[in-house]
This record gives C-alpha cells, structure tokens and sequence, in this order.
C-alpha cells in the first residue's frame, strides 16, 4: 500500500517505516540492556582510564597549581620579557606559598623533567622562602646562584600552561631552544626514537617468525586426522596455559651463558668453553622468547581459517596441472591470507605493546618502548612523558590497523 | 563409441588393490578397461571404493597393488599434474580468489601458454558452456548450476582426452540435475573426451553412461551398459541397488538349461531364469521387477506358474499404479501397471492370481 506521496504504508495507513522501527524498538531496546553491563565494565575499566592517560600526556598542572603568582607573572609578561625584580618577587611569593602547602617538591619534578637538578633548588629555596626580604633577586640569588639561569625560567614559563605539548616533543627526542623552536635534542639524549624503531623492528621480526613457525604447525592441525590433531592442538596449547613469568623463565635457563644450551653445545664440542654464545640480555633472548610466547595466537587464526578450505581446491589445481608449490603459492596460499592477517596482526599489537619479556631477558639491548612507559610510570615518576609515549605507541598500532584494513580489509579477518 | 573391454583399453586398472590401514582393502582386486571416448561411470554405495578408485586414477592416492595404466603407459609414480587429466568435483573446487577468466586460464597459465592464446581458448570453453558472460565474476557471486558449468569448462579448457567427474551434480535440484545430465551427456559426445564419472545416483548412472560399474564391498558386482544392468542384474546386489525390486527366497525344483523352477519358502512354484544357481536343491532369491509383474492371464506364456496375490494398497501415481501385494508371505511385494484407457481397477482387500514372463524372474544367489 502507499499514500498520496508514494510512501508505503501499513494497513492502517501508518508509514511502513515508522512502524518497523516501532516494532523493532523492543527488541533493541532489550539487546541494549544484555550489554550494558559490559559496556559500563568496559568504560569504567578500560575507556575512562586510557582516556585520563592520554590527557595527561597534554595536561600538567602541578607547576601551574601550586605557583599562581609566576603563572600570573608569565601571563602578563611575554616571551623574552627581562626576568626583573618583579619576576623574583612572584617566585619568592610562590616558594613561600610551596613551603606552606609543602607543594615543592612536587612543582620541583615538574620542572626537573625540562632541566635536570632543579628538583633540589625548589626545596632548598623553599625552605628559607620565609626569610627573603626585597629586593628579591639579590636575596634568592644569594641564597642559590642559578636561579638567574635562563633555562630554569624559560622551563618555568612553558610549565605555567597546563596544558602543553612538550611531552611529545620529548617522546619524540625533541627540545625547545632558546628561542622557543623546536630542536632536536643534544645526541647522546636522544634514546626514544631509537626505542621506537627498534620496538618496530623487533615486532616485525617477531611477527615474522611466528608466521613462518606457525603456518606449518597450523596447516599440520588442519590436515591430521582428527585424535592426532587434538594431541598437537594440546601441545600447542599447553604455553597457553603456563604462567607467562614461568615460561620466560624458563627461557632464561635454557639461553643463559651458564643455561642448558650454551652447556649442552660446550659438551658436545661445538664452542669452547670460553667461547659461550650470549644468547640473553639482548635483542636474540627477547625476540626468541617473545617468538614463542606469541605463536600461539598465529597458530590460532592460521588453523581456524585452514580447516575452512577443502583439500579439493589444491587437489583441482594439481589436476589441472600445476605442481605442489604452484598450487600452493597460487591457491592455498591466498586463502589462507586472512588467517595470517589476523594471525600477524594480532601478534605485532601484542609484541609492540610487550613488557614482561623483554624486562626479563632483553638487557639493555632488548628493552622495547613499553619498558621506558614504565620506567617513566615508576622510577621516574614522569606520568606525563609515559602518556605521551603511550598515546604514541597506540598512534603506531592503530597506523598499522589502518594499513591492514586498507590492504586486507578488516572484515576479513578470522579470529578463529 | 567403444563400448567393449578390451585389454588394451584408454585406461585400465591391472588387478589394483587398495588399502588405507593395512589390515582391510578399500579396493579388492579391481579389472577394468575402459575404452576412447567411453562414458563409464562408477556406481555403488558410500564406502563402496568407487571413490577411491577415481583418486587412485587421478593421482591423490597410490595404489598399494597393481598398476594403472593410461594410454598403454603406467602411470602408477606419474604426479597428478603430469597426468593431463581433467576433473570435476563435488563441491566445483573453483578458486574463490580468482574470477571465472582467472580459475579457466589457470590450467593454461601452468602450461605455459601465451595471454592471447590463453584468452581465446577461455573465450571458447565458456562459451562451450553457455556462460561467456561471466568470465569476470567471482565464483561466489554464481549459482550452483552456474558454478557447475564453470567447473566443468575448467575441466576441459585444455583439452584433457580423460575427464573424472566425482559425484558433480550431487549439490543441485532435481531439475536442473537432470539438464546439466543431458549437458554433460552432450559434450561428451561432441568432444569425444572419455568420461569417468562417479555417483551413488542410479538414475544418472543409467541415464548417462555407455557402461555402468556396480560398485560394492570393493569388488565391481557387474560391468555392464545401462539396460542389460537394469534387465539382466547378476546378483542380488545389483538386482537390489538398481531400481525396484521384488524378492522371494526359496529353493531351487527344478533346472533344465535356461528354465527354472522354484520352490517358495511358503509353498508356491514358480519359473524363473536360471542366473546364479547350478544345482536343484539350491538356496535363491528370485528377483522381478514391478512393472514386469501381471495379473491379467491373457498377457501371460501358456503354461507359467501363477500364484495368489492379496491387494494390500494401490497408490495413484498419475502415469502408473503402484499396487502393494502379499505374496507367499511377504508384504512388500509391488506391482506397477500403466494408467491406460480400461485399466482393470483394483482394490484393497481383492485377491487375484499373478505371474511373470520367466525371463523376467532371476534366480539369484541368497545374498
């Protein structure tokens, strides 16, 4: 039925689509509530607080909180202005408010991060902060000399904004110069990009192993018959099912210059005794260890999507000519691509992201970005560079989830 | 058409043996010569070796014994990409990833074959099949019946003088099942391919083939073409396997060279023709097909046996009566009688005499 304006409508005249969504309305409604308790689990537990992370990377006010007459001072002075006795005068004013709320400390890390050593100037002046008497500049400058650094204020005005950028800039080894533009940073402080890429690499070549590793064993599962292939789905699985630390330990004996390997090959001459392999505490131990822990997870998707393609297709193409590795390049292959996209995927967001590993057995050389997110979360107490670099971290995963979706498309992909 | 065995056959199995485990045989001693330009097919129940008897010719399984032959030549080690033969199978096999163009030059491409040549020779098999349209569809976006035809232009794009077909049309409709028989029928017979083809359906085996296989328990049962299989079964399990069957069990009275007579178990004699009895006294299982079955006397040879027949059931079929009878104890006996202008009509409950041409009744081994 339609209406005067062409329109389908219901028997009773109502407009058909108005009246699908009534009827649909129920049911929807009553989908929303089965989920809701995981979406609120899901935005309490996960949404709010990686959102409260990434806004910390951009917002630092534990300078600008605890000294409001510098903050006011920076406002009504620009850039470049003489740091005059004013300027003194508000620290003095701040120092004695920092000492009171005992806030110094604290306002001193935060301009510790731009300048090293300025931590213990803010509590020491702070402690005397009663005393000073004007002219200012001559009081604190008696008391601590550096004061009349440049640098110090400058890192001072760029802290007296809440809100800023410099924390990417120093996730990414870059620095203010005097003049306010951005450098890089001297070379030998320059550690995170380096970090980056070699979390990059290290995530390739991980990637990499576990799908060269994992597409036979996978294929094996999906061709045996069926009591074999549960016995080898166990053995796959049983890592799974082992605690993480256990098995990176139990890594660590197997690889240590004094471990199992490095004495079963002394044993059977293959290295002199002096000539031990160091196989840990480098990029070797992370990315063999890390290679094992994350197989399962190509093995998982690779298997799932080979089961699914019939032994007649490569049979078809061997009938009609072509040899085992053409059919195999040319048709099992390229079925089994979503499989290795998931496969691949999966495990190169997990190794970007990996921490336990590599802090136990990658040294100095093995570290991966996630291990500085953490130095700056616990020893160095920089929230605010460990969001920074955590934001960047899921920019580079979510470039690369891009980049698959653009190239395998999403949607294909088999989670097994 | 060559309809003849003969030992020096297209394709020949050599007392061929196969077995998976090592302690039961698939296929138990299998002779076979299939001739050029022959349509055979394997017939025979899941699990009969009719299968594996196609695998082993196209080269995805080995025989444990025996020699297979192509051609003259044996091709037991022969890969199967080196066999040059084409096949179809159950579920078309057409590689989702390529287009239709694609999965049909494929063959070529592997051959080495030059782009124009390749083209050309795509062009012509889809054509071939009806289907020169879509040679840039992807196989999903095709019917079955579709994807049907395209598997079965990849077969043949390069000229395969064998083609195996493994059970090709078990995933269509009725209908369109039996126009895809009469099409693939027609190819066969306009390229002059032999056709090896593999089906548990009777009907299609029937229907397409110049000889059926009757495969079971690994053993071909009977090699024969479609009417003396269905006229003239050589035991009780092609009797059985092929179209409806009546049978009586009983002992063997009397035998005089291509007459019988028989002893039911309830009494009554009746003739038959001698098949797989040798001695009087013999255990049988007389077999006659319902629509050879007669109750009118007039139709019947003077001096054959009648005996007596209770009507169970007639069911209307339109074209036939299907009559359900109890004779000589069984209940399931069934007689078929055409719908014609003064059919006698029966009904339930009536007892009548009925009786059979003598070579119609075949006296079988007791199974």
């Amino acid at each position: 039925m339609t209406d005067a304006t062409g329109q389908l409508t219901t028997a009773d005249g109502k407009p058909l689509k108005a009246a699908l969504a009534a009827s649909l309305a129920t049911r929807r409604r009553r989908a929303f509530l089965l989920v809701a308790p995981l979406f609120l689990f899901i935005l309490v537990s996960f949404i709010v607080p990686i959102g409260q992370m990434l806004y910390q990377s951009f917002y630092n006010d534990t300078f600008s909180a605890t000294a409001p007459n510098l903050v006011q001072w920076f406002d009504e002075h620009p850039a470049g202005s003489e740091i005059d006795e004013s300027a003194y005068a508000a620290l003095a004013a701040d120092l004695a408010l920092m000492k009171q709320e005992k806030t110094a400390g604290a306002a001193g890390t935060r301009i510790n991060y731009d300048v090293s050593g300025s931590r213990s100037m803010f509590t020491s002046t702070a402690r005397k902060a009663d005393k000073f008497e004007p002219p200012f500049k001559e009081a604190i400058l008696a008391e601590e000399k550096k004061w009349d650094d440049p640098i110090i204020w400058r890192a001072m005005r760029s802290a007296s904004s809440p809100f800023t950028f410099d924390f990417y800039l120093a996730a990414l080894d870059l620095t203010r110069d005097d003049s306010g533009s951005i450098v890089p940073v001297a070379e030998g402080q320059a550690i995170y990009k380096t970090l980056f890429w070699r979390t990059l690499s290290m995530s390739i070549e991980i990637t990499a192993l576990c799908l060269l590793l994992g597409f036979p064993i996978a294929h094996l599962l999906a061709v045996l018959p069926m009591r074999k292939a549960m016995l080898l789905m166990i053995l796959v699985l049983l890592p799974f099912w082992t605690s993480l630390l256990v098995r990176t330990t139990s890594w660590m004996v197997l690889l240590q210059s004094q471990g199992v390997l490095n004495d079963l090959m002394v044993w059977m001459g293959l290295i002199g005794d002096d000539g031990r392999i160091q196989m840990m505490y480098n990029q070797t131990g992370t990315i063999v260890a890390m290679t094992h822990i994350l197989l399962p997870f190509t093995v998982l998707p690779l298997y799932s999507v080979m089961k699914t393609i019939p032994p007649s297709y490569v049979r078809a193409a061997r009938s009609l000519g072509a040899t085992s590795w053409t059919a195999f390049r040319r048709v099992y292959l390229p079925q089994t691509l979503p499989g290795i996209g998931a496969g691949g995927l999966l495990v190169f967001i997990l190794a970007m992201g990996y921490y336990i590993t590599p802090a136990l057995v990658g040294g100095a050389d093995g570290q991966m970005i996630s291990n500085m997110i953490a130095f700056h979360m616990q020893k160095s107490l920089n929230w605010s560079l460990a969001a920074a670099l955590a934001a960047m971290l899921l920019a580079i995963v979510l470039i690369f989830f891009w980049i698959y979706d653009r190239l395998v498309g999403i949607d294909k992909m088999k989670l097994g | 058409m060559n309809t003849a065995a003969t030992d020096d056959g297209f394709v020949v199995f050599d007392h061929v043996q196969k077995s998976y485990d090592g302690e039961t045989l698939v296929v138990k001693d299998l002779n076979l010569s299939i001739g050029k330009g022959e349509f055979l097919t394997m017939l025979g129940p899941s699990g009969s070796g009719k299968t594996t008897c196609l695998m082993m010719l196209a080269g995805f399984e080995t025989a444990t014994h025996g020699e297979i032959r192509l051609a003259g030549k044996n091709i037991n080690d022969l890969p199967p990409h080196k066999r040059g033969i084409g096949m179809v199978f159950q579920n078309y096999a057409l590689f989702p990833h390529m287009t239709v163009g694609e999965n049909l030059a494929f063959p070529l491409e592997v051959r080495g074959m030059g782009k124009s040549e390749r083209e050309a020779k795509v062009m012509r098999a889809l054509d071939m099949v009806q289907m020169g349209k879509f040679a840039n569809r992807r196989p999903a976006q095709l019917s079955g019946g579709q994807q049907q035809r395209i598997a079965l232009a990849r077969a043949l794009v390069f000229d395969p003088e064998l083609v195996l077909m493994d059970e090709p049309l078990g995933a269509l409709d009725k209908q369109l099942r039996e126009h895809m028989q009469f099409e693939i029928k027609h190819l066969h017979e306009t390229l002059g391919i032999t056709v090896v083809y593999v089906t548990h359906d009777q009907g299609e085996a029937l229907t397409m083939s110049d000889r059926v296989a009757v495969f079971n328990d690994g053993r071909i049962q009977q090699l024969a073409p479609p009417d003396e299989l269905y006229e003239r079964p050589q035991n009780s399990f092609v009797a059985q396997f092929i179209g409806e069957n009546n049978k009586l069990p009983g002992k063997v009275e009397s035998l005089d060279g291509d007459n019988c007579t028989v002893r039911l178990s309830t009494g009554e004699i009746i003739d038959a023709t001698p098949v797989n009895v040798r001695s009087v006294g013999q255990e049988t299982l007389v077999s006659i097909r319902p629509e050879r079955v007669e109750f009118k006397p007039e139709m019947m040879p003077p001096g054959a046996h009648m005996i007596d027949a209770e009507v169970l059931e007639v069911i209307y079929m339109g074209d036939i009566f299907r009559t359900r009878m109890k004779v000589a104890g069984t209940e399931d006996f069934v007689m078929k009688s055409r719908n014609t202008l003064g059919q006698t009509k029966l009904r339930a409950g009536e007892r009548i005499k009925i009786g059979w041409h003598p070579q119609d009744a075949r006296a079988l081994d007791p199974m």
